[in-house]
Order: C-alpha cells, then sequence, then structure tokens
C-alpha cells in the first residue's frame, strides 16, 4: 500500500488514561435465542496490549459476542470480569462500540459528535475544536451541517467511527467499520484506529479483511460455529493458522 | 333556505368586518386551549416516553389504561373537575370554577392521554432503533429519555396537533367549568352551541368557519412545516 500523508491521529483523540479494565475474562459464556445456542465460549482472556481482531464466516458469532462483552446482550449462562470486577455503566462509559450497522442520530453530522462529547461531560468551549478536529480526521470537515442520516454508507462508518473515538474510550468494540469503505477511506480509518491504539485504548475489531486483521492486529480470535476456535499471536496465525477451521478460511478467502 | 342564506350572509360580514366580539372569543379559544396542549405536552411527552422506555411489573396495565384515557368523554372530565372546583370541593378554596384557569385545566386533563399515549408509540418505536446505542454511550433506560423525546420530534409534532385539535373543538368539559359567562368564558364551541340555541345563528355560523379554517389551517401547517424539516433532517 502506498503511504499517503496522513495526519497524526493522537491530535483528535485525548489520551487515554492505562486501561483499566483488562484483562477481559470471560467463563463458561453462552448466549441463547429461540432455544438455540449462538455463542459458547467456556472460557477466554482478552489481555494483549495491541488490537484484537476477531476474525470468521458469516453467522459465527462475532457480533454476538462484541455485544455480550459491551454489555448489550444478557448471556444465557457464565460471566464477564473485565479486571476482576463485574462490568458495571462506569465500565460501559469507558468503553464505546461502532455496531455492524450504525445508528446515526437524526441530527447533522457535527451535532452526532456535540452529542457524545456532551454526555461525556466535556466543557462546551472545548467541544467545537474537538468536532473540527475530528470531522477533518474522518475527511467530513465539508459535511458537518449536513443530517446524519443523508450520508452514503460509507460516510456514515467514517462518522460512527468518529463519534466512537470522540468519547476516549479505554475499549474500543468495532464491528466490521471498514466494510463498505473505498481503499483509501479504509487506510485513513486504519489510521485512526492505529493512532488510538497507540494513544493507549484497547481495540477490539471484527472485520472480514485479512489483510486489514494483518496490518492491525496483534493477536487473531477466530470464530466458527459459535465457538472459539483459536486465538493466536498475529504473527503466528498468518503464516498458518492452528485450527483446520481457519486454516481452510483463510485458504477458502485467498482462493476467491 | 332563505334564512340560512342571510345567516351566512351576515356571518362572513361578522368575520370580515373584524367584530370585537367574535374576535375575543376566538382569542379565548385559543389562549385556552394552546395554553392547555402546552402544559399537557410538557407532562404527557416525557411521561409517554418514559413508559415507552422502563420495564416494571404492571406497565401493560398502565399503557392500555392510558390509551383507554384517550377516549375520555369531555362531559365526564367537566363534570369530575367541577365537583373538585366548586366551593365544597376539595379544590374549592381555589375559587378557579368560572375562570379561563379551569378550562384550561379541563383541556389538560382531557388532551395530556391523548398526547402521552402516542407519544409513548412514537418513542417506541424509536426506541426500537436507538436502544443498543444508547445503552452503548453509558446511558439509561431513563436517562435515554431527552435523546428519544429531541430526536422524534417531528413525529411528536403530530401528537401535540392531535392534542390541539381534540382540545379545540370541545364543548363539554369548558362549557361546566367555564360557565360559559360572557366576555368571562365564552370559547367558540360554547358560543356556537348557546348562539344556536337562541336562533343567532349568524354568530354561531361565523365561528364555526373559523374553527374549520383555523383545523384546517393548523394540519397543512405542520404537515407542511413537519415534512420539509423532516426532509432536510433525513428522519
Ligand atoms: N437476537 C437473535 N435472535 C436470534 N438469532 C440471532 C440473534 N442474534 C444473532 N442471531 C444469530 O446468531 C448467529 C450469529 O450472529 P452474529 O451476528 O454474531 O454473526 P457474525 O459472526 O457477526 O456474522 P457476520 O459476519 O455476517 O456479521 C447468526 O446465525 C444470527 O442469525
Ligand atoms: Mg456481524
Amino acid at each position: 500500500m502506498r503511504d499517503l500523508r496522513l495526519p497524526d491521529p493522537r491530535s483528535c483523540i485525548a489520551a487515554t488514561p492505562a486501561v483499566r479494565d483488562l484483562p477481559i475474562a470471560v467463563q463458561g459464556l453462552r448466549f441463547e435465542s429461540g432455544g438455540k445456542t449462538l455463542l459458547d465460549v467456556p472460557e477466554l482472556t482478552i489481555d494483549a496490549a495491541g488490537p484484537t481482531m476477531i476474525l470468521g464466516p458469516n453467522g459465527a458469532g462475532k457480533s454476538v459476542l462484541v455485544r455480550l462483552l459491551h454489555g448489550l446482550l444478557e448471556p444465557a449462562a457464565g460471566q464477564i470480569t473485565l479486571a476482576g470486577r463485574r462490568p458495571d455503566r462506569a465500565a460501559r462509559i469507558r468503553q464505546a462500540m461502532v455496531f455492524q450497522r450504525p445508528v446515526l442520530l437524526r441530527r447533522s453530522v457535527a451535532g452526532n459528535l456535540h452529542y457524545v462529547l456532551r454526555i461525556r461531560g466535556v466543557p462546551r468551549a472545548e467541544r467545537r475544536s474537538r468536532v473540527r478536529d475530528l470531522l477533518a480526521h474522518g475527511d467530513l470537515a465539508g459535511k458537518g451541517h449536513q443530517p446524519a442520516r443523508s450520508l452514503s454508507g460509507g460516510e456514515e462508518q467514517r462518522l460512527a467511527l468518529l463519534r466512537a473515538l470522540a468519547a476516549s474510550p479505554e475499549i474500543l468494540f468495532l464491528d466490521e467499520p471498514t466494510s463498505s469503505l473505498d481503499p483509501a477511506a479504509t487506510q485513513r480509518i486504519e489510521a485512526l484506529i492505529l493512532g488510538a491504539a497507540r494513544a493507549g485504548t484497547k481495540v477490539i475489531m471484527v472485520t472480514h479483511d485479512l489483510g486489514q486483521a494483518r496490518r492491525l492486529g496483534q493477536e487473531i480470535l477466530f470464530l466458527n460455529a459459535g465457538r472459539v476456535e483459536e486465538q493466536t499471536p498475529a504473527a503466528r496465525f498468518f503464516p498458518r493458522p492452528a485450527s483446520a477451521a481457519a486454516r481452510a478460511f483463510v485458504d477458502g478467502q485467498l482462493l476467491v | 333556505m332563505q334564512d340560512f342564506a342571510s345567516s351566512l350572509d351576515r356571518s362572513i360580514g361578522l368575520i370580515i368586518s373584524g367584530d370585537a366580539e367574535l374576535w375575543a372569543i376566538v382569542l379565548l379559544s385559543l389562549r385556552v386551549s394552546l395554553s392547555a396542549v402546552v402544559i399537557a405536552a410538557v407532562i404527557g411527552m416525557p411521561l409517554g416516553a418514559a413508559l415507552a422506555v422502563a420495564r416494571f411489573p404492571g406497565r401493560q396495565v398502565l399503557i392500555v389504561l392510558l390509551n383507554a384515557l384517550m377516549g375520555l368523554p369531555p362531559v365526564v372530565v367537566g363534570l369530575l373537575l367541577y365537583l373538585m372546583l366548586s366551593n365544597a370541593g376539595p379544590l374549592g378554596m381555589l375559587q378557579l370554577l368560572y375562570t379561563p384557569t379551569a378550562m384550561i385545566l379541563a383541556q389538560v386533563v382531557l388532551v395530556m392521554p391523548i398526547i402521552a399515549a402516542l407519544s409513548r408509540q412514537v418513542v417506541e418505536t424509536l426506541d426500537r432503533e436507538y436502544s443498543e446505542q444508547l445503552r452503548s454511550f453509558g446511558l439509561s433506560r431513563l436517562g435515554s429519555v431527552p435523546t428519544l423525546l429531541w430526536d422524534g420530534r417531528f413525529s411528536l409534532l403530530t401528537a401535540f396537533l392531535a392534542g390541539f385539535g381534540r382540545a379545540i373543538a370541545e364543548v363539554g368539559a369548558v362549557m361546566i367549568v367555564g360557565g360559559n359567562i360572557n366576555h368571562v368564558t365564552r370559547v367558540m364551541t360554547t358560543t356556537i352551541a348557546l348562539e344556536t340555541s337562541k336562533g343567532n345563528l349568524a354568530l354561531a355560523l361565523a365561528l364555526g368557519t373559523i374553527l374549520i379554517v383555523l383545523a384546517i389551517a393548523v394540519n397543512a401547517a405542520t404537515s407542511l412545516m413537519g415534512g420539509t424539516a423532516r426532509r432536510l433532517a433525513h428522519a
């Protein structure tokens, strides 16, 4: 990939203090719906400093897993602890998530960012400049006044990510945040994500893009049919995944 | 027929000539009903929204009750309020009976369930789309009410309008607690009822015409305004 000149992503993201909610530990976690077990994770610990990338085929349970970890879904059994504590609302406020289908508020583009800064208690005087910086970093500078709901799919995703970053989360869940972006926008978004990761945010990200997983990932979590098939450092996963399912997945992707 | 034609003729004259008595009645009607709807909205919208997002035992019963209250007969509301406000009643010392304040109160009671019930529907629909995102922002269920109300503002305009339509057209409640006193508590609907029974069709027809034009104008204006704003916001 050519080296584009990118703005320093860190300048718009308030530095995050050391993540106090790691490790994320999962024990006997099960999620069910309609009598079917959609996710079954006996044990999982996420502690790596760098981004954790979640890979797996459609319907594997990736979105369900991140929603459980973020506390949006109630598990049928098992528990999740953050640094040994049960998650509470204060912990959720230290997290942010970009959904696979972003929900933008019925306000302007800038209004969506102002909103998050306001509920996070950022002083009014600071908000304007923060919003301006964020918009510039997401390449949305000219669109601040446009209704958020009139953005294109890719612009929507960019705004959703900026909005998540605006909250300066300690843990950032991303569910396929670049699935409808063009290569240049993907690169900008990846720079933003890397910037946040370097600033100390723990990134947990679902993606279908193996190249992206390789570029960003410190460790890979591979899911298949509601189970975690393997959790491997990226440096070891990419030459050759340990599990047969992941190997088939990677080979399949390479063949396509 | 002769009679009707000449009444109509004179009623148009009343409207065009800016008859002072007629316009005083129109203004009082607007003052009473607009105050009532604003008060009802300030209470009813957050109430409906809270009912939409909160989860507690008995919630479904409350929703059924609220929906039933939408159809409260105005005369019954008038009667109950009359009993409360009359000298012997629990609120008798306020001396509100036969005042515009009593009429506002009656219409608040009448309109509030309508606005609350409609707001509940609007907010519940919006919440289905928003709830995970707002939870992710760290908002509690009740904490998400202001956001939902603001983002539902265009749909809530309809609830406000429905409330206004009900208030301005209602006779029974204002008649009982207002007393239809000349120059004090006579509004459009009560005047129409009284003047028709007295055979003064010109004034009744003039007020009836204004009432209908008002209803059409308010609806047209808001659907235009709401439609444009909604399109601009892509809501
Ligand atoms: N609330 C629910 N009720 C019933 N089934 C559900 C529910 N949520 C998810 N599922 C099912 O659980 C499975 C896993 O869903 P999930 O969204 O986690 O998949 P995913 O790995 O994110 O897939 P994709 O790559 O397509 O986004 C799917 O088969 C989905 O249909
Ligand atoms: Mg998914």
